[in-house]
């Protein structure tokens, strides 16, 4: 046979060529109708449709989930209840493991002192590196140990096309791909998982548009702060009765405005750098299933919130002792956290916020996640004198203080909404599109939208008062 | 390889109504453990049809599982052993064919192609078995060594729908398996059929798609060409076909000598089962 080979690719290439030429109807069609004829034959053999087929129950539900009319309004109250379980939910145990961390880090540091450790030593490692990794602890493991489990259920369950159905029109509109929605979607999780997802769409152009646009749906890494917020400064302006409902209400809204800004910047997209048709496909409407218990639990609790946290734990080590030593290093009588924070301050007044916030938002781009800690971590100073137990013991602290306002936490919540992705998304764009450009864009066009909105926002409340 | 004898159509066993505990007999899970494997199985199909969940269910792992179509996006690798053989078990994204060309299809289908799996599971949604059976029809054009595993019975019998695994077994010629992954049940007689398809011991004989007239005669006379010139490859036939659709991946192929390899090994191969059975 080796004779033969050294010609044989060409000669059976140049054979095929021919013999392509002389087909009356295109070999594709001829083989997919091939296809087509031999599958309903051999189905027609082995499948037997017992019953007379009335709409089923899960069509009937579908009839509902998808309509025009119920579809998007269901979705939204969905989502609404999600929040409103996850902060009830989330209150209580917050408080605990709070409480609990933060004892424990008295004890240690007085045993370190007690056995002679250096004051610079027992402040670096205890209130520095541990109180940074207590605080994401308790701000972030309830929220998302009951946030991911619903989450898991709705996706097990079949919701999540269901989603996608209901919003591939406004997708189609702003020129994008209607699966848009399903990556979007998988962003509530996280953005680097919602651009992996991309990959479902198949055209490139689209793609781009959903990758570079992931980022206005708020990861779980952003739902802690925008749960803290909510819960802080929402909640405490109305009475105790509907309080976690405005606060969930507030979430959904800040939900609401992502979805805006995407649908937005995909159609400014589509008619700019990313000009074409939205090319139509079609999705299928899986049936729902019954939620396997073990597989949920183990992919939203091992998978999902034990993988962020730990993320989120890896980064806020080092951000706790950086903070720790900013704070307690001083220049001319004023601690570098100062420094920095007054030579930000102008710039963050501008837009609603503080120096602090955005030194915060500096050290945690590796991580979202880490924002509030190190920000908590950046006012309570130097001193450490402010053991923050519960949630009204920090909203004393932010208002009293530091002087927040409800346009603070407005503002604050719409930037961590916009603002660029953490840095592990940042990486996954480039490898899922390969270009430094489309990364950069896609890094640095979120924070610009960021900039002018919390801006603008922060402008005309101020004139407006 | 070289000889084909029928498909000897095994007696059906009483279903494994006892859950877990026994269909799991003789199989040892072993994660993401794929080392020293035996045999290399794939998991093909439609999207949304389980083959995440079977993946998991063999291996012992947890690859992540949603009820939507798209969600495995790369192919995902996980061990067995069964019978003292050791698997390696690749978990392919869904695809609805293999004739376009968007990344997950071409995945999938270099897989089976060039991975020269020893056997492609290609799972099966029950409650829509003719559309799925488009995605089979082209699989079993590219590899002979194949199951095929009917999921999701129990929604199929929750909608009234009566599945006939033995005359759909009789139409594709390779074994056929109704499973309902999520619980387990059917799936030891899987492992079963894919042991005996990746050792040799169940000779298949697959369906070939029907093309007529002036089709079928070029696919033929190309056929001839392609295993005049690269001797025991075992896809001529979908060579064939895919160079009369003009696929520039498959021309590169030949053109790269892709092809010829292919052709070398399944000579080893078949040389190497003369003497002791199996590989």
């Amino acid at each position: 046979m080796t004779p033969t080979t050294a010609t044989a690719p060409d000669q059976i290439l140049d054979r095929a060529e021919q013999l392509r030429r002389g087909l009356d109807v295109s070999f594709r069609d001829q083989i997919v109708e091939a296809i087509y004829d031999d599958a309903e034959d051999i189905a027609s053999r082995a499948v037997q449709l017992g019953r007379a087929a009335g709409p089923t129950w899960d069509e009937k539900l579908d009839k509902i989930l998808t309509s025009r009319i119920w579809g998007l309004p269901i979705m939204l109250v969905g989502l609404a209840a999600v929040f409103w379980i996850t902060i009830v939910g989330a209150n209580i145990p917050s408080q605990a493991i709070a409480s609990l961390l933060f004892s424990f880090e008295d004890a240690a540091a007085g045993l370190f002192s007690a056995l002679g450790a250096p004051g610079w030593l027992t402040g670096f490692l205890w209130h520095g590196v541990y109180r940074g990794l207590a605080w994401v602890i308790a701000v972030m493991l309830p929220p998302m140990a009951i946030f991911f489990p619903l989450f898991t259920i709705l996706e097990n369950l079949g919701y999540l096309p269901r989603v996608a159905f209901n919003m591939d029109w406004l997708f189609k509109r702003v020129g994008a791909h209607g699966k848009q929605a399903l990556t979007m979607s998988m962003g509530f999780g996280c953005n680097a998982a919602g651009v992996i997802s991309a990959r479902v769409i198949d055209s490139p152009r689209e793609r781009l548009i959903a990758i570079l646009t992931n980022n206005f749906v708020p990861c779980n890494g952003r739902f802690p702060t925008l749960i803290m917020l909510s819960v802080v400064f929402v909640a405490a302006a109305f009475p105790p009765v509907v309080a976690s409902l405005a606060a969930a209400g507030s979430v959904v809204s800040v939900v609401l405005v992502g979805v805006v800004f995407t649908l937005a910047v995909s159609w400014l997209l589509s008619r700019t750098i990313l000009k074409g048709e939205a090319s139509s496909f079609t999705l299928e409407l899986p049936p729902y299933r019954r939620p396997n218990i073990g597989q949920i639990l183990y992919t939203s609790i091992i998978d999902r919130t034990l993988f962020v946290l730990w993320r989120a734990v890896l980064m806020a080590a080092p951000a706790g002792g950086a903070i720790w030593l900013l704070s307690n290093i001083s220049v001319s009588g004023t601690s570098l956290t100062g420094w920095v924070s007054g030579y930000l301050d102008p710039l963050g007044h501008a837009i609603g916020l503080d120096g602090v916030i955005l030194l915060a938002y500096i050290i945690a781009i590796p991580a979202n996640e880490i924002v509030v800690p190190t920000m908590l971590m950046a006012y309570t100073g130097a001193g450490m004198m402010i053991e923050i137990d519960s949630l009204a013991e920090l909203q004393q602290l932010l208002v009293g203080q530091e002087g927040w306002t409800l346009l603070t936490a407005a503002c604050l919540m719409l930037f961590s909404l916009l603002h660029n992705p953490c840095s592990t998304t940042i990486w996954t764009m480039y490898k899922e599109t390969g270009s430094a450009k489309w990364t950069t864009l896609g890094a640095l066009m979120p924070l610009a939208i960021a900039f002018a909105v919390t801006f603008a926002v922060a402008q005309v409340a101020r004139f407006l008062v | 390889m070289t000889t084909k004898r029928p498909l000897s159509i095994r007696k059906p066993r009483p279903p494994a109504d006892e859950a877990c505990g026994s269909c799991h007999m003789g199989l040892r899970q072993l994660g993401i453990d794929a080392s020293d494997w035996d045999y290399v199985v794939a998991l093909a199909g439609n999207p949304n049809t389980g083959k995440s969940t079977v993946f998991n269910t063999l291996t012992g792992l947890r690859q992540h599982v949603g009820n939507w179509p798209g969600k495995t996006v790369a192919r995902a690798e996980g061990g067995f052993e069964f019978q003292g053989k050791r698997y390696k078990l690749v978990d392919l994204p869904g695809t609805y064919s293999l004739l376009s060309a968007s990344t997950d299809e071409e995945i999938a289908r270099d897989f089976i192609l060039f991975g020269r799996p020893d056997c492609t599971v290609i799972v099966m949604d029950a409650t829509v078995l003719e559309r799925n059976l488009n995605l089979a029809l082209q699989i079993l054009e590219i590899t002979e060594r194949a199951v095929v595993c009917v999921n999701l019975m129990d929604e199929a019998r929750r909608k009234g729908i009566l599945i006939d695994p033995e005359a759909l077994e009789r139409d594709l010629g390779v074994p056929v398996v109704p499973t309902v992954a999520r619980t387990g049940r059917g799936i030891e007689r899987l492992i079963e059929a894919v042991a005996g398809v990746s050792a040799g011991a169940i000779r298949t004989q697959p369906h070939r798609i029907g093309a007529k007239g002036d089709a079928a005669r070029s696919v033929d006379e190309l056929v001839a060409l392609i295993e005049n010139k690269y001797p025991g490859l075992p896809n001529a036939r979908w060579v064939a076909m895919r160079l009369l659709e003009g696929d520039k991946r498959v021309e590169n192929a030949i053109r790269r000598g892709e092809l010829a390899e292919s052709s070398a090994n399944s000579l080893n191969q078949a040389a190497a089962a003369g003497t002791t059975g199996e590989r």
